[in-house]
């Protein structure tokens, strides 16, 4: 059964692109399934450095799984995923991920600082020490999402939002190049997806490379310059205004999609 | 006698148990910390139990070898190689078949456990003479060890701890996001390994102190308890260590001071003290504290109702209000406010009026999360923030 898979996936796709050496995060080929019905089929992907690009797909289209996939948290059937030329587990010091709604248990003893430290443990190694330096670079990242105020909280004890700021600020003490991940938004408010997306374009004017799964169309044209269409085969890719369209959410979304969601009825407002 | 015990009064031998227990509970409490976070207790539980079969089957082997069967180091090598297949049992029987893990534990926990008796069972009816006192390793029992057995138990715990020191971020970061751990580059299965591997060693090194049975008390008891008095997994791995230590310490002395006190029960009962002193007393998550929090917090909710009733010329009609404001000075015990009363009554008001500006306003979004309806904004904000704000409010004639 793999075996087909894989030969399918092998086939069915067409020459990839050849600039996977210079891309900040390139995929090709990626084919990963958690039983007999493959979840990503055969994905290219291509993101240049100092993008900002969203992955955009309905429920269940493998956004998740594709990121995972990437960065080895997945074994997939067939494809391999690079970042800045290198295979992902050879560059993952540049890599800062931040997972979907991460599940984790909120009674557990941690607090902001905590989490936002573990974002350092590239740095700090086994024995290193959490020295003045990186401590520095933790409060800086809590700063950053405006949950200075919060830092010795435990972590049970913040709202969804502010969690989710957290987890964000966990990526943002690495220090990284690029950036994944995976609903940023999901379940924070307006005045705190507006500081969030504040500080990604932060990120990019630093030159650094932001990939986003994100849900609301009525805000791609104005967070993002470039998107990924998947509902398990990549719909469509390019620059917003390009791969952007009625035609192609159509075609990722199915005829589940009320005609004012679609890009032509945004623009129109 | 206690007393002697406690201080490591009680000779050479003795005091190295002590010491040797004391060890093996700092071990096994920082040990358990991350088995606790981890969430994996119960898989602790059916490794121990898996230990008894080969506890007698590397008696038998030694005796049918024409060794004596009863030297620790052959015993504990056998119970560590049933252990370790236990674990596998459980990790295959979760993974490939459609048990869950808890059915799993209790499948190989008892099948193992069962086997184990029949072999104690036949040990005893073949070897009359040789009465191994394999039983011992059922509850643990100090009573005539070995220095060298005791030497053994402290310096495998040693071991452990060291070991723990150097993979505690990665074993941490795991048990916290297993994908996040994994995106950062830990090694989620190895560490997972390493991890039940310590397990396994504090199991089969607490064998002869602390016994089978009840080995995985030690390795939880001491991490919950710990739980109550911090939030960060750093002190709560250290605190579950100094538990674990004095549980060891305090019950081997206990157990020495009668010659058929089994060692682990004692061991276990001083762990569950600390634990229900820790559940009282600590601050913060202790049931004392969190009552005197509860209590103080209800008079302050009562307290700022009343006033802002007497703002608003409402009649109070809550007792308990009633009582506390006739307590402070503020109402006469029928509701009617004093002059100390209006005052506050103003003050109350006013500091609602304040909070009500400061919490539309996005730019003072740090202070507004701190609003209760309890807190006065002076300790929140500065007076200049303050005088700032009440620039802002429409009606200054209010302030009277
Ligand atoms: N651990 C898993 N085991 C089995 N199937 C899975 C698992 N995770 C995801 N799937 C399936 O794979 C498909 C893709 O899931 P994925 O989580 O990648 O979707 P997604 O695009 O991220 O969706 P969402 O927008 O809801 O987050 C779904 O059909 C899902 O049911
Ligand atoms: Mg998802």
């Amino acid at each position: 059964m793999a075996a087909e898979l894989q030969l399918a996936a092998a086939e069915g796709r067409r020459v990839a692109p050849g600039d996977a050496e210079t891309a900040a995060f390139a995929v090709r080929g990626m084919t990963v399934s958690y039983g007999p019905k493959p979840a990503v089929f055969s994905v290219d992907m291509t993101v240049p450095e100092g993008s900002m690009t969203a992955v955009i797909g309905p429920n269940g289209a493998g956004k998740s799984t594709l990121l995972k996939a990437a960065l080895g948290l997945q074994t997939p059937l067939a494809g391999r995923a690079t970042a800045f030329g290198q295979p992902v587990t050879d560059v993952r010091d540049r890599i800062a991920y931040v997972p979907q709604r991460a599940s984790v248990d909120w009674g557990f003893p941690t607090r902001v600082i905590d989490v936002v430290a573990m974002g350092l443990y590239r740095e700090m190694g086994l024995l290193g020490r959490f020295g003045a330096r990186l401590k520095a670079r933790a409060a800086d990242a809590i700063a950053r999402v405006g949950m200075a105020e919060f830092a010795d909280r435990q972590i049970g004890q913040l709202s969804g939002g502010q969690q989710q700021r957290v987890f964000l600020a966990r990526a943002l003490a690495q220090d990284a190049d690029l950036y994944l991940l995976d609903e940023p938004f999901a379940g924070v408010d307006a005045a705190t997806e507006k500081a969030i997306i504040a500080v990604l374009k932060e990120l990019k004017a630093r030159g650094k490379t932001v990939v986003a799964v994100h849900h609301d169309l009525s805000t791609v044209t104005e967070y993002f310059d470039r998107v990924v269409l998947l509902n398990v085969r990549k719909i469509a890719e390019g620059a917003v205004g390009e791969a952007f369209t009625a035609d192609t959410l159509r075609a990722a979304y199915g005829g589940r999609l009320a005609a004012a969601d679609l890009p032509g009825a945004v623009h129109a407002i | 006698m206690l007393f002697e015990a406690l201080t490591l009064g009680l000779g050479y031998n003795a005091s190295l148990v002590t010491l040797g227990a004391a060890a093996l509970g700092m071990a096994a409490g920082v040990t358990g910390t991350f088995l606790y976070l981890r969430k994996r207790a119960l898989v602790s539980d059916a490794i121990s139990h898996a230990t008894l079969p080969g506890i007698a089957a590397a008696f038998m082997l030694a005796v049918a070898l024409g060794g004596d069967g009863r030297g620790l180091p052959v015993l504990l090598l056998g119970s560590a190689v049933s252990a370790a297949l236990g674990l596998l049992a459980v990790q295959w029987l979760a993974s490939r078949t459609r048990l869950t893990e808890d059915a799993a534990i209790g499948a190989v926990l008892s099948v193992f456990f069962g086997f184990g008796v029949v072999l104690l069972t036949v040990i005893q009816t073949l070897s009359t003479g040789r009465q191994a006192g394999l039983e011992d390793f059922l509850l643990g029992a100090t009573a005539g060890m070995l220095r060298s057995e005791a030497l053994l138990i402290a310096v495998g715990g040693l071991v452990t701890l060291a070991i723990v020191v150097v993979l505690r971020r990665p074993m941490l970061m795991t048990a916290f996001d297993p994908s996040h751990a994994s995106a950062m580059g830990v090694n989620l299965t190895r560490t997972d390994i390493a991890m039940m591997g310590l397990v396994m060693a504090v199991t089969v090194v607490g064998l002869k102190i602390v016994g089978l049975i009840l080995i995985v008390a030690l390795l939880i008891i001491p991490p919950v308890a710990a739980r109550f008095w911090s939030d960060r997994a750093d002190r709560v791995v250290l605190l579950a260590g100094v538990v674990g230590g004095v549980a060891g310490w305090v019950g081997a002395a206990f157990s020495a001071t009668a010659a058929d006190l089994p060692t682990g029960p004692m061991i276990v009962l001083a762990a569950f003290a600390l634990f229900c002193l820790s559940f009282l007393l600590a601050p913060g998550r202790g049931l004392m504290a969190a009552a005197l929090r509860a209590a103080s917090f209800r008079t302050r909710v009562h307290l700022r109702q009343g006033l802002l009733a007497i703002a608003n010329d409402q009649p109070i009609y809550e007792t308990l209000t009633l009582r506390l404001l006739a307590r402070r000075g503020l109402a006469l015990p029928d509701g009617v406010p004093t002059e100390a009363g209006r005052a506050a009554a103003a003050r109350a008001r006013l500091d609602e009026e304040r909070w009500a500006i400061v919490r539309a306003d996005p730019s003072l979004e740090l202070a507004a999360a701190r609003y209760d309806g309890l807190t006065p904004l002076e300790d929140v904000l500065t007076v200049d923030q303050i005088s700032e704000i009440d620039a802002r409010r429409p009606a200054p004639e209010a302030l009277a």
